[in-house]
């Protein structure tokens, strides 16, 4: 019950403060890996090549959903910038829901930049069922299909190094990012710009995504001080033979 | 409609939330779970059109490595049909899955290995920054650490292994988790109260 309670103050913190972001002007320390991702849009619509994006293989149905939704929101502002591109975004996924999302996400930015009459709902891709079958289908599509950027948010795992490798041998840049160790380890090293961490699910507010999204980066730096005071006060306590 | 969508998808998120806090609504959770399963099966053969119909596409309009698309759909479907006819514990489908699938899919772990490694050497090109640096350090310790080297192992890399992996690695890996966490609960109500709606085509 108390799980249910820190969640509902939460939730209502997250709701006031969408309120008031609304009003405010948004201010976010540099990310690295985001400027890429903001210059790379720019250079996919510049130069008529496409972006993938792909959101991992994390069903919907298990815990592993947060990470393949924060793709998601990524997913649907990136389908809106580069939409009017010669070559339409590629999402591709190893999840059948997930990429019925996809599809959906995609159609909705489309929608959003008034070019709906140009979405084709073959650029929503299942690739696969298994991990790496997921990864040997959406090799193909960083190879073949004059892919500028390739863009990895979601759940993955140790198949995101053939992806990276892919991606390396076609000198397209890559910018990961995931919830799983292994992957995000992995794309430390095999992307040119990693994102760490909470890092994933900043991202669709560093594109611009609306005020519940940067509310949501303000409920969890709350969040965060507050574990840290916590863990803090509780290390003092126990020294001190408090508890 | 899509106002209609979204109330339905709030509620139903709303009720598997308080469901599994509360154990009155706790039947009404498993319900509403197990629609969600059964839908997730219905997704998996709309995935398996998208993968046919994306793969015809490939080969209607000779796009480079149409060969391997058709190879593709001529081993998808000849391996539906003989599930269809034979069943999925006849010997034909378990020799498909054991001398096909799964030796593939190890063939494809192996490759790991070699790209792991190329990944670690090229990292140092890429990004010449402190991180960098002690990543590669990081990964060269935990591996002399864990093999057995030619001239017999030595302790002082064993034990530094150990306390890297059950210290630095472990406190490092909860700051992260910690984060991924508090972004999944903040993604996760956003979803739930239709600020985010991955779903309606809007």
């Amino acid at each position: 019950m108390t799980e249910l309670v820190i969640i509902g103050l939460v939730a209502i913190l997250l709701l006031v403060l969408t309120l008031w972001k609304r009003r405010s002007p948004q201010q976010f320390r540099s990310i690295p890996a985001l400027a890429s991702l903001i210059r790379a849009i720019g250079l996919s619509v510049e130069d008529g090549s496409r972006l993938h994006i792909s959101v991992g293989h994390g069903s919907l149905i298990t815990p592993r959903s947060g990470s393949g939704l924060a793709g998601l929101a990524m997913l649907r502002h990136l389908a809106e910038r580069t939409s009017s591109s010669d070559r339409p975004p590629v999402a591709t996924t190893g999840d059948p829901a997930l990429s019925l999302l996809a599809q959906d996400t995609l159609q909705a930015g489309y929608s959003a930049a008034g070019a709906e009459e140009l979405f084709v709902p073959t650029t929503g891709r299942l690739t696969g069922m298994s991990p790496f079958g997921f990864a040997a289908g959406a090799m193909p599509v960083i190879r073949d299909e004059r892919v500028s950027a390739n863009v990895l948010m979601g759940y993955f795992g140790p198949e995101s190094a053939l992806l990276t490798d892919a991606a390396e041998q076609e000198n397209v840049i890559t910018i990961g990012a995931s919830d799983n160790l292994v992957a995000q380890s992995i794309l430390f090293a095999g992307s040119q710009d990693a994102l760490i961490g909470e890092e994933l699910y900043a991202s669709s507010a560093y594109l611009g995504a609306g005020a519940a999204h940067t509310a949501s980066l303000t409920v969890q730096d709350i969040l965060r001080w507050l574990i840290m005071v916590t863990l803090l006060l509780s290390a003092v306590a126990k020294f001190m033979g408090l508890i | 409609m899509r106002y209609f969508i979204a109330a339905i998808a709030v509620a139903s998120g709303l009720l598997v939330l308080v469901g599994y806090f509360l154990p009155a609504l706790a039947n009404v959770e498993m319900i509403l779970l197990n629609w969600a399963m059964i839908l997730a099966g219905a997704a998996m053969f709309l995935g398996i059109f998208n993968l046919i119909s994306v793969h015809s596409e490939k080969i209607r309009h000779r796009e480079k490595g149409n060969l391997y698309s058709a190879l593709l759909l001529i081993a998808l479907l000849g391996t539906f049909f003989l599930g269809f006819i034979l069943g999925p514990d006849n010997i034909s489908m378990r020799i498909l899955l054991n001398g096909i699938i799964l030796p593939a899919e190890a063939m494809l772990m192996g490759l790991l290995a070699v790209t792991l490694l190329y990944a670690a050497i090229r990292l140092l090109r890429r990004r010449v920054n402190i991180m960098s640096v002690i990543f590669l350090i990081s990964a060269l310790l935990i591996l002399i650490g864990t093999v057995t080297l030619p001239l017999g192992n030595m302790p002082i890399f064993g034990a530094l292994r150990s306390w890297m992996t059950n210290v630095l690695a472990v406190g490092g890996a909860r700051g992260i988790l910690m984060g991924v966490v508090l972004g999944t609960l903040t993604t996760g109500l956003r979803v739930l109260f239709g600020m985010d709606r991955p779903y309606g085509g809007k």
